[in-house]
């Protein structure tokens, strides 16, 4: 299943940031700030998706770099919590893997988020490493995901909660 | 995400002809009925004004674990204890704002029925235009299908929503057995009303609905201010002071958060804080003239403490059911309201009578609920998987869950009760609201026997039955009834059928604290009744 624009833009929703449909969202959320270069950190960030979301969605970069624009604009101190989270992602795998994350194949990422901890650590935005990086990365991108038609649609909820689909999907059987 | 950073003006008016305690729906009606007929009201509220535009990253905090309190209730401020048999976890159970616990309400609202007013000094007549007001002012949408409501004179101010696909599952058993299904009335909107959205599906109306189009008291709350009304946010009334004679209230006494103590002076008080801190703040007004808390002489403030507990019981059927698309329920049944040990007989089966042992059931009402089971995007998040395996567990998780409510109601016990708790006090050094609260065997009767047709009825339908909430594993739902309670006897009971206190001759009190039973329905409608029905009287002495 496709993720489109109009789910990124869904998503955003949910997460109170209202964008007009022609608005731009376009670049990089993750400014100049060492050790990582912007590109990096979004690289990251989707080599996190890559392990989160199932294999089935397609239009990932574009939805998740329109998701993190629109979330970090005018937040800076969200911004700041991604970024750390996802330095502290490759900080963890130079050590162990002398990689960053984004650098390791899609087995070996999966199986660093589960030796970090993440998949069981509380979501946590002033917590541990694994807690904040459960929260600020794996959360981030779930909870757009699944509050996002599309999202919802991949588990069979075509209005999720979160998404303003409307009074009426409540009505309708499985068949329509 | 607060209000917004200058600092308002908290200090007192210097002519106010009524002075509202509370601002919740019971406060803001109360204020805004009096503002616009056009006397100098002031609003003292102990929580902060919510910014409405924050609404959607609230919902983000309920769907989203790790963000804390979608209302920033919890800590110093809001600390309570409890000393019953079974925990009371009150700050579940209420929000300090402007728009009080109606910010995080579910929002069906039904008018009691005409039996649930045997033991009040007052009757279902007494408050029935009372009732079509308050159907006006918070929006419900309704549908007149219901044979077991009590009288109406006119439709619902809105259309009542379409009955869910899950209504029409359930439908199927209850037309076999012989139970009713009708409509619930929501104050809700179907469609624009009074310049608020209409319902778009957000599915978490319960704590919060972005869309504003749930009702919520801060609505009212912008209404009085409109019509001239004042209102101080993060004002907590520490005490009222009264007269030499001890017949009148002279002020307010509040706290503003500079650290400054004020008092706000008027003709008549309003107490609208609330079924637990109404009490707690007449208790904490004690003087020489009222030793044992203010307006007290009967004894009754705090006592006689109800709550209206949930039964239910729920699992997995082997078809889609369609849940969690919107957060409010569109089906109840009432059959056994009234006589709750009756049975029923259908096309195909029966509920048998009621054959238990011991105390007889009383009165509650069965919901069929539209949002059984986990939603998919907090199962995800709290999930310790993730790609196609957390997928498949979504699919597994979701999609074929099926549940039914019920609310059962309390007796009035004198050893259920709101006192003040002398070892640990607020974030003003006052003592904090210690309850005192109970289940009797009536209750578990009634619990059990909701349970009994619950699961009747699930049966029928061949649910597999996973969960059930019944007389050990139930719960409050957040209904705070009886500490001040109305009556015609100044020794048994706190309010008159006016709802001013017998003892003080300008102190009224709008809430659920005046109830004198629980009745087994919902109870803010009945709030609002009473609230704009005390604005009346209050009127009448000024
Ligand atoms: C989860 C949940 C679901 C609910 N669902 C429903 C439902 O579906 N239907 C229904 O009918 N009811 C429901 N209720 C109950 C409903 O919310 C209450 O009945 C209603 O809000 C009570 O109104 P009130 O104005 O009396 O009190 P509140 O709404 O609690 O407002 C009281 C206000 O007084 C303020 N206050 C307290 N002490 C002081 C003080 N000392 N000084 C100044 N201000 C003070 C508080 O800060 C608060 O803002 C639900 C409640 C909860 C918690
Ligand atoms: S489903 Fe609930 S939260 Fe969503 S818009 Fe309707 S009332 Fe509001």
């Amino acid at each position: 299943m496709e993720l489109t624009r109009r789910d990124a833009l869904a998503a955003l929703a949910a997460g109170g940031v209202a964008v007009g449909a022609g608005a731009m969202l376009e670049g990089n959320p993750f400014g100049e700030n060492a050790p990582a270069s912007p590109e990096d950190r979004l690289d990251t960030l989707l080599a996190v998706a890559e392990v989160v979301y199932p294999s089935e969605v397609s239009g990932i970069e574009e939805f998740v770099r329109t998701y993190a624009l629109g979330r970090t604009e005018d937040r800076d101190d969200y911004r700041e919590g991604i970024v750390e989270a996802l330095d502290t992602l490759d900080e963890y795998t130079r050590t162990w893997h002398d990689a960053d994350f984004r650098e390791l194949d899609a087995e070996t990422r999966e199986s660093v988020l589960d030796q970090m901890g993440v998949d069981t650590a509380d979501p946590d935005p002033e917590g541990t490493d694994r807690e904040r990086v459960r929260f600020f990365a794996v959360n981030e991108l779930l909870y757009a995901l699944y509050t996002s038609p599309t999202g919802g649609e991949l588990v069979g909820i075509e209005n999720p909660q979160g998404h303003p689909g409307g009074a009426s999907s409540y009505q309708r059987g499985p068949d329509g | 995400m607060s209000a917004s950073d200058e600092t308002p003006d908290r200090t007192p008016s210097e002519r106010a002809d009524v002075c509202v305690v509370g601002s919740g729906p019971a406060g803001a009606l109360t204020a805004h009925r009096l503002a616009e007929r056009g006397y100098a009201v002031v609003v003292l509220e102990a929580g902060e004004r919510f910014d409405f535009e924050d609404r959607t990253r609230r919902m983000e905090r309920a769907i989203r674990p790790g963000l804390g309190s979608v209302w920033e209730m919890g800590g110093e401020r809001d600390d309570y204890t409890s000393a019953g048999e079974k925990y009371y976890p009150l700050n579940a159970a209420r929000v300090k704002g402007v728009g009080g616990t109606t910010l995080h309400w579910q929002g069906m609202v039904m008018r009691f029925h005409e039996s649930d007013f045997e033991p009040w000094p007052i009757d279902y007549e007494d408050l029935r235009p009372y009732y079509a007001e308050a159907e006006a002012a918070l929006g419900v949408a309704g549908a007149d299908d219901n044979p077991f409501a009590p009288p109406r004179e006119d439709p619902f101010p809105m259309a009542g929503f379409e009955p869910s696909y899950s209504d029409s599952v359930f439908a199927e058993a209850c037309e076999r057995l012989g139970v009713a299904m009708h409509s619930v009335p929501n104050a809700r909107n179907s469609e624009g009303y009074d310049d608020r959205s209409a319902c778009v599906g957000y599915g978490t109306c319960k704590p919060v609905c972005p869309s504003g189009a749930k009702y919520s008291a801060d609505h009212h709350v912008e209404k009085a201010e409109d019509e001239g009304a004042r209102v101080i946010d993060r004002a907590p009334v520490q005490r009222l002071e009264h007269d030499d004679s001890g017949e009148r209230v002279t002020a307010a006494v509040y706290a503003t958060p500079d650290g400054e103590t004020h008092r706000q002076e008027a003709r008549e008080f309003v107490l609208a804080a609330g079924g637990v801190e109404t009490p707690r703040l007449l208790l904490l007004s004690e003087s020489d003239e009222y030793p044992d808390g203010l307006a007290n002489t009967s004894g009754a403030v705090g006592r006689y403490f109800m709550d209206h507990l949930f039964g239910g019981a729920g699992g997995t059927l082997d078809r889609e059911t369609r849940q969690n698309h919107v957060g409010f329920i569109t089906s109840e049944c009432h059959q056994f309201y009234d006589d709750p040990a009756r049975g029923a007989s259908g096309t195909d089966g029966e509920i048998p009578a009621w054959s238990g042992e011991g105390p007889e059931p009383d009165r509650f009402k069965l919901e069929f609920l539209n949002y059984a089971g986990p939603s998919p995007v907090e199962m995800a998040l709290s999930g310790n998987e993730f790609g196609d395996d957390l997928l498949d567990s979504l699919r597994e998780g979701y999609g074929n869950s099926i549940a039914m409510g019920g609310l059962v109601g309390q007796r009035p016990r004198k050893q259920n009760r709101i006192e003040l708790d002398p070892e640990t006090t607020d974030d003003h050094g006052n003592p904090v609201p210690k309850i005192h609260w109970h289940l009797d065997d009536r209750t578990r009767a009634s619990l059990r026997r909701a349970n009994e047709i619950q699961h009747a009825i699930l049966d029928d339908l061949g649910v597999d039955i996973s969960w059930t909430v019944g007389p050990d594993e139930t719960g409050p739902a957040f209904h705070h009834m009886g500490t001040t309670r109305m009556g015609t006897d100044p020794d048994s009971s706190v309010v008159n059928t006016r709802l001013r206190t017998h003892d003080l001759r300008n102190l009224s009190v709008a809430s659920s604290s005046v109830f004198v039973t629980s009745g087994a329905l919902n109870p803010t409608l009945t709030i609002a009744a009473l609230a704009l029905k005390a604005a009346d009287h209050v009127e009448e002495r000024l």
